[in-house]
């Protein structure tokens, strides 16, 4: 079984979210970024245990310029065979569907894993967009996948609980929660993956169809109103006078 | 060129969400002085889209609803043949995994996760949540053709009835890549994305065997239940529960938490709820940052109090 990891670079959970250049640019002074949890804790693990079971290799790719090194090796000290990382700075999620659906084709891949989305732009387009582009089936947000005689079953989620489907491969599907275990990156491994292979792939010709042209921080005025913990009526009548929302 | 709604139907009902996301369709449609029309999924009755101000519907026939790629292409052959520029969907799990591809169909550029109608149509400018609703990004689509997903409680659902609804089938060739076997409910209770008041509970509450505390809270607000990550890593509540910056993000009218620290990755799945209110025994907890409303107490006396209260006042 070949399987494709795309891992995308993120910024860490705890990071200052501030913006520079006159609200335009995301200020990364000092922020840490991370593999995106959805592809190291769930995505990437359950890759591995398929390939342990199924054999074949895992390949993982990242589009991304050589700032998202870090996190590709860490991908194969956690145990992928061989890694590319596509040389561009994404943007968007179209532009990077796109360079992953171009990579993808002169690969034989049975399966392409990906996470529900990254923690930051969270926009959970990339996966969908990257179906659709090689025109291979979809599943997004799966917490379980089961692989028996060429075929999958998966679980995911629907509004108000999960849905059980069976897929043909080739498939893309998104991770979510359950999916695996995380597994953290033992010394070998970390040594290991010096020595594995890391190929910089040159990124393709493509105009996005979106651009982000600001951002801002929502504004909210917290004057927090203190409630005597033995006076609930009072907050309950605060609730429906004052805030008007019971 | 006309305004597209995806009007998502489960068993035959049409939710909050997409009647918030047919309010949009319409208001743009408006704006933008472009027909409106929805396309609908499985069989519902479509009468009652008439109330929202549908007045054309088209009828996917042949799309399997558990594929995403059937309904995106079926989306798609309804878009060229009513030669939409926007076609608004929910960002919900069916909408998270079909918007993107519609986008890739139709040549059409995608924004997810918007949260207000656009602040400019010319050049078409309109904001998203990012960084797990801890900030906003204004995206701009300088093409044509714009497929954008919308979050719920976003936008107020308002009436705005007409006469009739024409209504046409469209088939489509659904291939079944994917095929369902069977679908597994949570039974009863309110559905989190879309609901208007949430109770949401952390480690205070020391044990799943607590939990009727807050469920009683919930139910006698008619509330929905929520719960910070370690709860649902301990398997006390449900994943589907867990809101934050890798669970859900919410945006109820009312976010009560109880027994919750305020942790940067929670707050980001719930600050732009309307009305925060934190009950916690410590005073320090970093939650009241960003409450309205705060209760310095012990959940355990606090919170029956605080159900009685209700009680009290819905009996009123
Ligand atoms: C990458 C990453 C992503 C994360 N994503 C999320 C996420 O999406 N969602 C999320 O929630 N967390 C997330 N976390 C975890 C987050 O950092 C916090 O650890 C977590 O939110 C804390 O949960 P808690 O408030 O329930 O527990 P605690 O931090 O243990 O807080 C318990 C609170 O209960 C109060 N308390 C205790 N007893 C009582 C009592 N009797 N009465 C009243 N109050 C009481 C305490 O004062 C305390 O404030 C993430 C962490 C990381 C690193
Ligand atoms: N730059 C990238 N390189 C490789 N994969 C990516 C990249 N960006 C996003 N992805 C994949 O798409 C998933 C969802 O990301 P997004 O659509 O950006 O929220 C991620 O979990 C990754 O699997």
């Amino acid at each position: 079984m070949n399987i494709l990891v795309c891992i995308a670079r993120a910024v860490e959970t705890t990071a200052k979210i501030s913006f520079t250049d006159n609200d335009t640019r995301f200020d990364d002074t000092g922020v840490q970024y991370i593999m995106n949890p959805y592809d190291e804790w769930y995505s990437l693990v359950r890759a591995l245990e398929l390939k342990e079971k199924e054999g074949g290799e895992v390949h993982v790719v990242c589009v991304g310029d050589s700032s998202s090194e870090q996190v590709i090796r860490k991908a194969l000290a956690i145990g992928a065979d061989k890694a590319f990382r596509i040389d561009l700075e994404p943007k968007t999620a179209d532009e990077t569907a796109f360079q992953l659906a171009e990579f993808a084709k002169s690969g034989n891949y049975d399966i392409i894993f990906t996470g529900k989305e990254t923690v930051d732009y969270n926009s959970g387009l990339v996966p969908p967009m990257l179906s659709a582009l090689l025109d291979w089936p979809f599943v997004g947000i799966v917490s379980d996948l089961e692989y028996e005689n060429g075929e999958a079953t998966l679980s995911r989620e629907i509004e108000g609980g999960v849905e059980i489907v069976k897929a043909s491969l080739p498939l893309v599907l998104s991770a979510t929660k359950d999916l695996a275990e995380q597994r953290i990156p033992n010394m070998r491994g970390i040594m290991m993956a010096k020595r594995k292979p890391l190929e910089v792939v040159e990124a393709k010709e493509t105009a996005p169809k979106v651009n982000f042209v600001g951002f801002s921080k929502p504004e909210k005025d917290t004057e927090i109103t203190y409630v005597d913990p033995e006076n609930m009526d009072e907050l309950v009548r605060l609730l429906s006078e004052e805030a008007k929302v019971i | 060129m006309s305004i597209l709604v995806f009007c998502e139907n489960i068993e035959g009902t049409f939710k909050k969400n997409t009647l918030e996301a047919i309010t949009y369709g319409r208001k743009l449609a408006e704006q933008t002085q472009s027909p409106l029309a929805a396309v609908v999924n499985g069989s519902p009755d479509v009468e009652v889209l008439k109330t929202y101000g549908i007045g054309k519907a088209y009828l996917l026939e042949g799309s399997n609803t558990g594929d995403s790629a059937s309904l995106a292409k079926g989306i798609a052959g309804v878009c060229s043949k009513v030669d939409a520029s926007t076609v608004i969907l929910t960002y919900n799990s069916t909408g998270k995994s079909i918007a993107g591809q519609l986008g890739i169909l139709c040549g059409a550029g995608v924004v997810n996760s918007v949260n207000a109608l656009p602040s400019s149509l010319e050049p078409f400018q309109v904001s998203q949540s990012v960084f797990a609703g801890k900030a906003e990004a204004v995206v701009e689509v300088p093409g044509e053709k714009k497929v954008l997903g919308l979050q719920s409680n976003s936008i107020k659902i308002e009436e705005a009835p007409v006469d009739t609804i024409d209504t046409e089938i469209v088939t489509s060739d659904g291939g079944s890549r994917v095929e369902v076997i069977r679908q597994d409910k949570i039974s009863g209770g309110v559905p989190l994305p879309e609901a208007e008041l949430v109770v949401s509970g952390g480690r205070g509450f020391k044990g799943p065997e607590n939990w009727n505390i807050l469920e009683d809270l919930a139910g006698v607000l008619g509330a929905a239940t929520a719960c910070s990550r370690p709860v649902s890593d301990s398997d006390w509540r449900p994943h589907h529960e867990h809101v934050g910056q890798t669970g859900i993000t919410i945006r109820p009218n009312l976010y009560i938490a109880i027994g919750i620290s305020g942790a940067i990755q929670h707050l980001g799945g719930v600050n732009n709820s309307k009305t925060i209110v934190v009950i916690n025994k410590d005073p320090e907890a970093p939650f009241f940052k960003a409450a309205d409303y705060g209760v310095v107490g012990d959940l355990f006396d606090v919170v029956p109090r605080l159900t009685e209260a209700v009680k009290k006042y819905k009996g009123a």
